[in-house]
Formats: C-alpha cells, sequence, structure tokens
C-alpha cells in the first residue's frame, strides 16, 4: 500500500501546534503505519517536495520567505490544513496589524527599544510583510483546526477522519482560543 | 390576558399575547442562541443569533424582539439559520481583535463558547480593526473596547436595573463604542456608583473586574433577579 505523503510547515508561530501534533502520543505510531512525512520542522529536507497529499501549516503568513514557501506548498500538495489559531485567524502574530506600519513598529519595539546593547533592525533577515496573514488570506485552505494550540485529540479527530476520507464536522469541537 | 397559539419546530404552544418569540420558545424548552438577549432588561435585536423563520415569509426574524402571532409556524433551527447564526459569529469575531489565547475572557466567554458549539471553525471576512482604547483608570473596573461586540447589555443594566445609565455608545459603524459618562476615564464618572453590574453582564471580555477571575465576576442573571425581587415587593 502506498503510504500517504504528508507535509508539516512552520511559520509566524511559536511551535506550540507542532508540540500539539507531537503531543498524540502513541496515535503517531498508527499514524507512522499510515503516513510517510516528506517535510516538517522535525525532519531536515530542505526543499518542499511534489506530490504531497496532506499539508499541515503552523503559523501566519508573516514574511516573505513565508509567503513563497506557502504558495510553492499549495501548488504541490492535495489538502492543505490550517493548523492552530495564528494559521486560522493571525492570532498573536497578527496583533500588529491593528497599528499603523505595524511591521515597523513590532521590529523598533523588539530590536530597539528593548535592546540592552548596540540596537540595531537586523538588516539580513527576509523582509516583514506590511500585515500578517492567515493562510486563507493567501492560498486556498480544505480544513481547520483552530486552537492556541489546537488539542492533540483534535489533530487525531481530524486526521482520523481525512485519511478515512470521511469530512471532519468540527460543530463542538473546534474552539478559538 | 388573551392567549396565542402558534408551533415551534412542530411544537403546538400556547402563550400570553405580547409574549415573544424567543420566550415562548425558552417557556417550552426550546433553546435558541442569544447574545445581546439579557433576561431583567429591555431586548433590542442587536446581535442576530436569536433569527428564526416564520412560515410565509422569506425574511428570517430576530426572535427576542418578534412578538408571537395567532397561528404562526416558527422554524428555530434550520440549515439556513445555523449558516446565517455562523456567519453573525464571524462578523462579531472579525469586527476587532478577538485574540482569545491572550484575552482574559478566555474559557468565560460567551461569544467563544457559542462560536465552538455552533462549529465556527474559521473567520472568511477581512479585517480591518479600528484602534480602540483600554481604560484602567477606574480603582478596579476596566473596560476594553477592543474585546466589546456592542452588545449593550452593560448599557441596559446600568439604565434600567441600576438606574444611573452611566454607559451608552458614542460613533457609527465600526467606530462605534461604549462610553463613560460623557466620553470620561472611568475613574472621573460621577454617575457610576462602581456597583460591577455592567461587569457581570458583559458576556466576553470588554469589561471585567482587575485582579478577578472573569468566571467569578460574571452573573448574568442579576438583571433577572433584581427585576424579580422589585416585581415581587410590589406584589
Ligand atoms: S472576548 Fe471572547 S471571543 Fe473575544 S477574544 Fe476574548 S475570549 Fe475570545
Ligand atoms: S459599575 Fe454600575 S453604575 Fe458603574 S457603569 Fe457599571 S453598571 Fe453602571
Ligand atoms: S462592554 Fe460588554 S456588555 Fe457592554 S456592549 Fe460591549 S460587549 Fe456588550
Ligand atoms: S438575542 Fe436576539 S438579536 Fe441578540
Amino acid at each position: 500500500m502506498n503510504k500517504v505523503r504528508v507535509a508539516t510547515i512552520w511559520l509566524s508561530g511559536c511551535s506550540g501546534c507542532h508540540m500539539s501534533f507531537l503531543d498524540q502520543d502513541e496515535f503517531l505510531m498508527e499514524l507512522a503505519k499510515l503516513v510517510q512525512f516528506v517535510y516538517s520542522p522535525l525532519i531536515d529536507v530542505k526543499e518542499f517536495p511534489e506530490n504531497v497529499d496532506i499539508t499541515i501549516v503552523e503559523g501566519a503568513v508573516g514574511n516573505e520567505e513565508q509567503l513563497e514557501l506557502i504558495e510553492v506548498a499549495r501548488k504541490r500538495t492535495k489538502q492543505l490544513i490550517a493548523l492552530g489559531d495564528c494559521a486560522v485567524h493571525g492570532n498573536v502574530t497578527s496583533l500588529r496589524n491593528a497599528l499603523r506600519e505595524g511591521d515597523q513598529a513590532v521590529l523598533k519595539r523588539a530590536y530597539l527599544e528593548l535592546a540592552d546593547t548596540t540596537p540595531q533592525i537586523p538588516s539580513e533577515v527576509t523582509p516583514l510583510l506590511k500585515k500578517a496573514h492567515p493562510l486563507h488570506e493567501i492560498v486556498e485552505v480544505d480544513h481547520f483546526i483552530p486552537g492556541c494550540p489546537p488539542p492533540a485529540s483534535l489533530i487525531t479527530y481530524v486526521l482520523t477522519e481525512l485519511l478515512a476520507g470521511r469530512k471532519p464536522e468540527m460543530e463542538g469541537k473546534a474552539k478559538f482560543g | 390576558m388573551k392567549s396565542v397559539r402558534l408551533t415551534i419546530d412542530g411544537r403546538a404552544v400556547e402563550v400570553p399575547d405580547g409574549t415573544t418569540i424567543l420566550d415562548a420558545a425558552m417557556a417550552n424548552g426550546i433553546k435558541i442562541p442569544t447574545l445581546c438577549h439579557l433576561e431583567g432588561v429591555k431586548d433590542y435585536g442587536g446581535c442576530r443569533l436569536c433569527l428564526v423563520e416564520i412560515k410565509g415569509s422569506p425574511k428570517v426574524f430576530p426572535a427576542c424582539t418578534t412578538p408571537v402571532g395567532q397561528g404562526m409556524e416558527v422554524t428555530t433551527n434550520s440549515d439556513r439559520l445555523k449558516e446565517y447564526r455562523k456567519m453573525a459569529l464571524q462578523l462579531l469575531l472579525s469586527e476587532r481583535a478577538h485574540i482569545c489565547s491572550v484575552c482574559v475572557a478566555n474559557g468565560a466567554c460567551e461569544l467563544q463558547s457559542l462560536a465552538s458549539e455552533l462549529g465556527v471553525d474559521q473567520l472568511i471576512f477581512e479585517r480591518d480593526w479600528p484602534e480602540l482604547s483600554v481604560d484602567l483608570t477606574h480603582a478596579y473596573l476596566v473596560i476594553d473596547r477592543n474585546r466589546c461586540i456592542l452588545c449593550t447589555r452593560c448599557i441596559r443594566v446600568c439604565d434600567e436595573i441600576e438606574g444611573v445609565h452611566t454607559l451608552d455608545l458614542m460613533l457609527r459603524g465600526k467606530e462605534t463604542q461604549v462610553v463613560i459618562d460623557l466620553n470620561e476615564n472611568w475613574k472621573n464618572a460621577t454617575s457610576c456608583t462602581g456597583c460591577r453590574k455592567c461587569a457581570k453582564v458583559c458576556p466576553v471580555g470588554a469589561i471585567y473586574v482587575k485582579g478577578e477571575a472573569l468566571s467569578s465576576t460574571k452573573d448574568k442573571e442579576v438583571a433577572k433577579f433584581i427585576t424579580e425581587r422589585r416585581r415581587s415587593a410590589f406584589e
């Protein structure tokens, strides 16, 4: 039997959603029988591969590199899942959207105002986007798993349903925050 | 008093004339989701969570402000209504920075739990948040306008139950906000008695008591309790 090809991506988030993914404990053993991980921050693969069945994305789209990655991932993926509040609606990452020139405001705060010594904004990292975007503002999303972080049991539920070819039913299960 | 017969979700009910559809449903054990409704004060039909269908009309009606009619056939839970309710919740959640993970009300919020109950798992509306103020000047009351859903429960309880009308709305559209006295800091609001009723009935994390768990501040029965006690005092 061909294994289902699964990728996970970590954009602007705190990695809490990936931690919740790992919190699925023994279900991961079950999962390993059915799927092959082809790309993830947990394994060392540099290029996002072709022909991915399911891509699970944590975090909002916050900078130019992430924008490029999510667009490539979408093209090469059958089903894309937004995992966690940052990916689903922007969450903490998008708080800067409420400020005018929010991208500059957070850089100034983090690197200049709060610096102990030699305050400077790093020039060699990828530029921030004007606003942080939830995934659906950039690419089409097939499933949403809200939560900060989403409980491991909800991730298991959604994956089980998708692997069985069913549509997950989120009534009473989805919860922001 | 004249009574009215109607059906709600196929069930025959009989209630006094002038009853709202919401009260008629509640009295007969039929639950309709609500947010701006608060037992004990006047309804104003702002949140649109309680929408129902009435046979013979293509429109939908807010159950909390629509009175029953003789022979009405009311549906409270069709697929269309579920879709509209989810949309209303999405609009409320998109209008302001509802970031539950860093909100005082996380886990004790009516908006958050209704969204969960009805299966709102995404916010598709574009968001363009106004920059609103947080007033921390009062000794123990706080208002964070970025979490307010403009349900006006606080305004109605302050006006109709406490009787001082400290709170009101200012401006229009997305800039609409709850103000204290004539847009004063809470500290300088001379009309406020500090009774906390507004914090008790606010369904979200917009008005709360400093340093107190939201779950212990909330008491949305307070308006109903006081109105009933007053009524019984006159009987
Ligand atoms: S008020 Fe409720 S819905 Fe809004 S951020 Fe707080 S917990 Fe979430
Ligand atoms: S504390 Fe009481 S008097 Fe003051 S604004 Fe709230 S409800 Fe009104
Ligand atoms: S402060 Fe709370 S009770 Fe008052 S209008 Fe806003 S959400 Fe409603
Ligand atoms: S409860 Fe009826 S409109 Fe809000």
